[in-house]
């Protein structure tokens, strides 16, 4: 496959990483060499073949319908970066 | 003064009072005073909480309460959360985050009666094989500082492998415990995926992330695992077993053949020439002393593992870029300084709170997630990681355990593959595959270069085959020293 260069800025933006011109290059660079490796996977023939998401084929368990988690709210928003009256704060948004 | 005991020793020690808690965690504080530094091991230390928990250690001892581990100094990676004492995960986007809450491992551990002296360095967000990821700095190799130590659990690897702490917790994403532990000429070993619980490690790769113990004996590591082990309902892969104890086979008297008839599968596809030839003569060597416990081999075929290494880095990126999208500046860790609206706010605090290797990683799984290139490369990784699962499910009906080399090569110098990351990855190429599997696997020190490095031999075992594969392990080390070789570090107090 060849990645170009603003494809790179594209998924950059995607994951929300902001990224410079050089920066852009140098991950380009890498980018390539990674997926010529995975691109390996593209002449494997899985006709049929069932994918595989997880090592163990678990159901997902139902837990009784009651309370377990106390109100922590304020011992977890301790480490948020900006907080005020039990809210996250954030940039404005909606004018 | 201890350090050179086993963590079954000392734990044997501690319950006979013939050494208290708060001695041995002092002598533990100040080797790591003296010898950690340089190692660049630890992130954090809490030599005030080692103290508080060895005291209440010899009170739970003298009171006939203790745990099984009651005393015995550990670490864990800095990727497990424990609460009250900083969780980095070796990024500069987790620097001052203080967990809540414990995982699950570690409240296990703390159960069991350990003290825990402090966090260990790690690859950043466990992405790497050689712990030079970290924003705190690389690890170096007890054997040698010029080397790695492998990664990404690198920091808890050195500590066990210098004789800082007899054992440390791991995660293993794609052989972030086999591979350090190879490297650094230790044991180190990944359960079953669902034996230990996720609940409280940092998520890399879901569907892959496990975590596990290192130690210097099998047997240490079975006493860690009965620790960390179990059903917790918190992590919704968990699984509901009856409890095991992983020690059991062990105790079992020593004789002259304890494993006849014993199948070792060999894998044709991990003995390449790509292997370098001191590692291939120590693992023909370890081979030769099973044939003399009684063990016999079998040729076994795993044609699709060579694909572990494109799957695994179409896969752990795939989950890594959702998992790691939690990190946006809003509920915890670093929030940039100066943005202009929410969308500036989360680009340029990603930017500034990961490293090249995270962020390179996120851009690869957020590329094959995208849309156009789903069914390309994630639908495509997973239908190839069936097929190396069914290869190993056929490899089971002929042999009991799998072993080979844990890495192909001994640890290389610092700066020799960070600016390749393909060579980088390709250093997983035996110890991916289990991840993918799900199935457990041990590395052991089988040998020294004439460079004086360590040299790692991998045993596999089917699901829940945890008692075996450490069976096997403990039987070589009752018949070899491997495990007992010590790196000679500068000024040992």
């Amino acid at each position: 496959m060849t990645l170009t260069l603003d494809e790179v800025r594209r998924i950059a933006h995607l994951a929300r990483i902001e990224i410079d011109a050089r920066e852009a290059a140098e991950v380009h660079a890498k980018l390539e060499a990674i997926f010529t490796m995975i691109d390996e996977l593209q002449a494997v023939d899985t006709t049929g073949v069932e994918p595989m998401s997880h090592a163990q084929d678990v159901v997902l368990t139902m837990r009784e319908d009651r309370v377990t988690e106390t109100d922590r709210h304020a011992e977890y928003q301790r480490v948020a970066p900006a907080v005020e009256d039990g809210l996250y704060l954030v940039p404005r948004v909606v004018e | 003064m201890h350090s050179h005991d086993t963590l079954a020793g000392l734990a044997a020690r501690l319950a006979a009072r013939e050494l208290s808690a708060v001695e041995l965690a002092q002598d533990t504080l100040s080797r790591i005073a003296t010898l950690g530094p340089a190692l660049n091991a630890f992130v954090t230390l809490d030599a005030e909480g080692a103290l508080a928990q060895a005291r209440a250690a010899d009170d739970a001892i003298a009171r006939g309460t203790a745990g099984p581990l009651a005393g015995v100094p550990i670490a864990h990676k800095d990727v497990l959360m424990t609460a009250g004492l900083r969780t980095t995960c070796g990024s500069r986007m987790l620097g001052n985050f203080v967990a809540p809450y414990d995982a699950h491992v570690v409240e296990g551990l703390r159960r069991a009666g350990t003290v825990l002296v402090g966090k260990t360095n790690m690859d950043e967000f466990a992405m790497g094989s050689s712990n030079e990821t970290s924003h705190f700095g690389p690890v170096k190799n007890p054997w040698n500082p010029a080397y790695v130590p492998g990664g990404s659990s690198g920091g808890s690897a050195a500590a066990v492998a210098a004789r800082l702490v007899p054992g440390a917790t791991g995660t293993d994403t794609g052989g972030s415990i086999r591979q350090p532990a190879s490297l650094s000429g230790i044991c180190g070993l990944k359960p079953t995926y669902g034996v230990a619980s996720r609940y409280g490690l940092v998520a890399f790769a879901s569907s892959l992330d496990t975590p596990g113990p290192f130690a210097r004996t099998a047997e240490d590591c079975a006493l860690m695992l009965n620790a960390m082990a179990g059903h917790d309902p918190r992590d919704s892969t968990s699984l509901d077993r009856p409890v095991e104890d992983y020690a059991r086979a062990l105790r079992a008297g020593a004789s002259a053949r304890p494993l006849e008839g014993l199948r070792i599968g060999l894998p044709r596809e991990y003995f390449g020439a790509g292997n370098d030839p001191e590692v291939a003569a120590a693992i023909d060597a370890a081979l030769a002393e099973f044939a003399k416990l009684g063990a016999r081999t079998v040729e076994v075929a795993l044609p699709a593992v060579k694909l572990s290494v494109p799957v695994y880095y179409v896969i752990a990126p795939a989950e890594a870029s959702s998992n790691l999208s939690r990190f946006d500046g809003v509920r915890y860790g670093h929030r940039a300084a100066r943005y202009d609206d929410l969308t500036d706010m989360y680009c340029r605090t990603r930017a500034e709170g990961f490293g090249a290797e995270v962020k390179r990683r996120i851009l690869v799984g957020t590329y094959v997630l995208s849309h156009g290139y789903y069914d390309a490369y994630y639908l495509k990784a997973q239908k190839v990681r069936r097929l190396i699962a069914n290869d190993f499910a056929r490899a089971w009906r002929e042999c009991d355990v799998i072993m080979g080399p844990t890495a192909p090569a001994p640890a290389f110098r610092l700066g020799d593959k960070t600016d390749d990351p393909v060579q980088m990855y390709l250093n997983d190429i035996f110890t991916i595959a289990a991840n993918l599997t799900g199935a457990p696997a041990i590395s052991i020190p089988c040998g020294l270069t004439k460079g004086g490095l360590p040299i790692g031999l991998q045993v596999q075992g089917d699901y829940f085959a945890e008692g075996l594969i450490l069976n096997v392990a403990h039987r070589f080390q009752q018949a070899t020293d491997w495990h007992d070789r010590a790196p000679a570090l500068g000024s040992e107090p």
